[in-house]
């Protein structure tokens, strides 16, 4: 049966809950790293400069197409040889940071879709500049159908930092699997692990869907 | 390419037109839906177009406001709106051009098309303060003064999804309104409501007729409304002004046959 250890688990709960730190820290970076990207690939996109649509949009193919954990690889070993040389950690958070940032462009581009064409029609009869179109009128209004999809990306960047443990970033999969190879008990460190996500991806998830009530109501949406 | 120089660089005259067409055509792909449109609208003047589903008539008035057109060129107060001087030729106009001629131009929409994340009050301000710069405060005044004038002012800090049609239309008018406009363009605005709003809104637009001298262009159904309120009615069909004249000839006593076709459907039809 289990062979449940509570003093192992005390000595190595400070250990862990500082990787923990570390970890939410990776994946908060890397998180608005690709918020923001996204958006600017969304609008990149819309723009009326061909060259550069087809150009964006081929990139975000292209990440959406391959695994994160090339990409962790890719920008950790083969970036120096282009002279992008980058601390384990900041390549693990910018490559999270590119990868969802990709899957974050589809969601604002399915939320800017889902405002109705009269809402553009109205900025242009006010003469509104794309600028305050965007940002005033629209993207508001895209928010709320975003929302459910960027609060998934959050809690999936946070299960995807054990990732960033291959090219040795300390964080709390990695950390784990540290503790376990130096005692030789892996139970206590990896069910921690997996309380330890839990309880922090369920209590996210369900911010999130009490944040997106908030928001409509702010908006005067319903 | 055509050639723009045998258009003016602008009007002149003591009675130049508020909006004038000039041989303008527009098409939607390989679908001419405009053919070499002629039109001059007079200041202080009501136009209504009426027509067929197809003829073209909403186009008329998306062209001053919302597209761009493929042929000929249009004239607001006697400037070019679709062009603008280069080197003493007209040129197609750029976007900057174009978003700021269209200033002088309001529009409201079949569908209203409120901003559904603003108060009414907030909705009218909106192209106050962020298009013509106006001050906070100087854009709240004005606009309450158009939502009292269109009787909506007690619902000013609601959101639109709290509003009737009737009222969103009104605001709606009051929002095109307030930037001081000087053509104002109604496409179909009570096709959406329930017959007994559209009143509230008839009467708004009847208000501005007889108390405002402002230009105004109304693609509608309501023939009852368009021979009450217009100094003049265009039948579109098929791209082109089949006929046109004042409100009681044009009801009283069509001449083309196409018009009298149109008039007997409608009347038959309630």
């Amino acid at each position: 049966m289990f062979d449940w250890k509570w003093d192992f688990f005390w000595e190595v709960l400070p250990r862990l809950l500082s990787a923990t730190v570390n970890t939410l820290i990776a994946a908060g970076v890397g998180y608005v790293i690709a918020l923001v990207l996204g958006l600017i690939l969304t609008l990149a996109q819309r723009t009326t400069f061909n060259i550069l649509n087809m150009i964006v949009r081929e990139f975000v193919e292209f990440i959406r197409s391959t695994p994160l954990i090339l990409q962790i690889f890719f920008i950790f070993y083969v970036g120096p040889q282009f002279g992008i040389k980058m601390s384990p950690w900041t390549a693990g958070m910018v490559a999270i940071g590119l990868h969802y940032a990709a899957y974050l462009s589809e969601v604002y581009r399915g939320a800017l879709d889902s405002v109705p064409k009269g809402q553009w029609e109205a900025c242009s009869a006010l003469s509104m500049k794309t600028h305050d179109t965007y940002f005033r009128i629209i993207i508001p209004q895209a928010l709320p159908s975003a929302l459910a999809g960027m609060g998934n990306y959050l809690v999936g960047i946070f299960k995807d930092t054990p990732m960033l443990s291959v090219i040795g970033v300390a964080e709390l999969m990695h950390t784990a699997n540290a503790i376990g190879s130096e005692n030789y008990r892996f139970l206590e460190p990896l069910t921690m692990v997996g309380v330890i996500f839990l309880l922090i991806s369920i209590p996210a998830a369900g911010f999130i869907r009490v944040f997106e009530g908030w928001l409509h109501k702010k908006l005067g949406m319903k | 390419m055509e050639d723009l120089s045998q258009y003016p660089l602008e009007l002149k005259g003591p009675n130049i037109p508020m909006v004038s067409f000039m041989n303008v055509s527009k098409g939607y792909d390989s679908l001419t839906v405009l053919e070499n449109l002629n039109l001059n609208i007079d200041k202080g003047e009501m136009v209504s177009i009426i027509g067929p589903s197809g003829s073209g008539k909403t186009t008329v008035l998306r062209m001053l406001m919302l597209e761009k057109i493929d042929k000929g060129v249009i004239y607001l107060d006697g400037k070019p709106i679709t062009h603008m001087e280069k080197d003493g030729l007209l040129i197609p106009a750029t976007d900057k051009y174009l978003l700021n001629a269209r200033t002088q131009i309001g529009m409201c929409f079949q569908h209203f098309n409120l901003f559904p994340h603003m108060t009414a009050l907030q909705n009218c301000m909106e192209g106050l303060v962020q298009v013509l710069g106006m001050s906070k405060n100087d854009a709240k005044n004005r606009s309450e003064e158009l939502l009292e004038m269109v009787g909506v002012i007690d619902k000013k800090d609601q959101h639109p999804s709290r509003l009737s049609g009737g009222q969103q239309q009104r605001v709606a008018i009051a929002r095109a309104l307030a930037m001081r406009p000087k053509v104002m363009l109604f496409d179909e605005v009570t096709s959406a409501l329930d017959p007994e709003v559209i009143g509230e809104v008839t009467s708004v637009i009847k208000k501005l007729v007889a108390e405002y001298n402002l230009t105004m262009m109304m693609v509608t159904h309501q023939m009852g409304f368009a021979k009450d309120i217009s100094d003049r009615v265009c039948f579109f069909f098929d791209g082109k002004i089949e006929e046109q004249g004042i409100p009681s000839d044009l009801f009283g006593n069509p001449q083309h046959e196409r018009t009298k076709q149109f008039l007997s459907a409608i009347k038959s039809a309630v």
